[in-house]
């Protein structure tokens, strides 16, 4: 068994499987997006803002943005054990991956509720 | 034709060094890989390489033959040979003690790793213990391998984390014992595993499928591990 601290839910096993499911919800959301869009070619700020105020689309909004910070943070912190073999280096890599990830779910939740 | 061999001999050379040698092959034979080394070897006498058996059953002349990883002593030079050119360079990502033997420690530390024996708590039957013919066939595709090598060095994940990924030698055997009926362990095996490195580093790009000088397939054993270790934690 190798221990690790900085990996997103310390096994292995459950990685893989949150790498897999926020996969299947980004997945689902682009599909979404595209379609809606697609079927909206005259989209405008009206409609826009009148789709983010129902709750449903907030809530799979807010799934899919700590979905993409799960996804993200499995497969940078991958990347950063692959690739950065001094320990500080990579130390400070991870942090700011967390850092960045942290920042972008408090102002994603301040622009899916500010519309 | 040419050989371009990697050379280097840590008494002597500063750094390794690729030796370009014209050679002619005999008769125009399609010799092994394995002869062209011999008569390499007659030109160049420091020239250093392992081998034993010398029919790919010992796994110990694991090489990269333009760029793909093999046995030397069954590969025919016209499965290899590109442009009337051969590349020939000791296994990717381990040590290089001298010329194309390399320092095998890390790779047999990953199979000591996922004890290859066999565990079984039980009094110990009088004769032996016996298996169906299809609790056998479970390993078939399992006990073949000679542990040369060829696809934990061609495997990107296994040379960035060559301490913590087990690669998949160790994995294929690591499942043999999964799989051996005999074996009572498979809880404490399947523990040792859950890690982000031991299984999870294998993201299934199969380079060691494309190298197995026997025809094996730890992408499909590392599968199983990692189903075996999703019903056993779901």
């Amino acid at each position: 068994m190798v221990t690790s601290v900085t990996s997103f839910g310390r096994s292995g096993l459950y990685d893989w499987m949150m790498q897999r499911v926020t996969a299947v919800v980004l997945a689902a959301y682009t599909i979404f997006m595209i379609g809606y869009m697609l079927l909206n070619p005259e989209l405008d700020y009206n409609q826009w803002s009148a789709l983010f105020e129902g709750t449903a689309m907030r809530i799979f909004t807010l799934l899919t943005l700590l979905s993409l910070v799960a996804h993200a943070w499995i497969g940078m912190w991958s990347i950063s054990t692959d690739y950065i073999k001094p320990t500080g280096i990579r130390f400070v890599f991870q942090s700011a991956c967390g850092l960045l990830a942290f920042v972008y779910v408090v102002w994603g939740i301040q622009i899916l509720w500010g519309v | 034709m040419l050989v371009s061999v990697y050379r280097y001999n840590p008494e002597i050379d500063d750094a390794p060094y690729m030796q370009d040698i014209q050679i002619d092959i005999p008769g125009g034979k399609d010799i092994m890989v394995l002869d062209l080394l011999h008569l390499l070897k007659e030109k160049d006498t420091s020239m250093t390489f392992r081998r034993s058996c010398r029919e790919g059953v010992c796994g110990s002349d694991g090489l990269n033959m333009n760029g793909k990883n093999g046995l030397a002593c069954i590969t025919p030079l016209s499965e290899v040979v590109k442009n009337d050119k051969l590349v020939l360079r000791p296994l990717p990502g381990l040590p290089v003690i001298r010329d194309l033997v390399v320092d095998m420690g890390q790779f047999y530390k990953q199979y000591e790793k996922i004890k290859p024996f066999l565990i079984n708590d039980t009094p110990a039957p009088a004769i032996e213990r016996l298996q169906t013919p299809e609790e056998r066939a479970e390993l078939d595709g399992l006990y073949e391998c000679i542990l040369c090598a060829c696809c934990s060095t061609s495997c990107p994940s296994f040379w960035w984390n060559p301490d913590k990924f087990v690669g998949p030698s160790g994995l294929l055997q690591a499942y043999r014992f999964l799989a051996d009926s005999r074996d009572t362990a498979t809880n404490e095996r399947l523990a040792e595993l859950d890690d982000p490195f031991s299984v999870f580093r294998c993201h299934g790009i199969m380079n060691c499928v494309n190298v197995c000088p026997k025809g094996l397939n730890p992408t499909k054993a590392i599968g199983k591990i990692r189903n075996m270790l999703i019903s056993r934690a779901t």
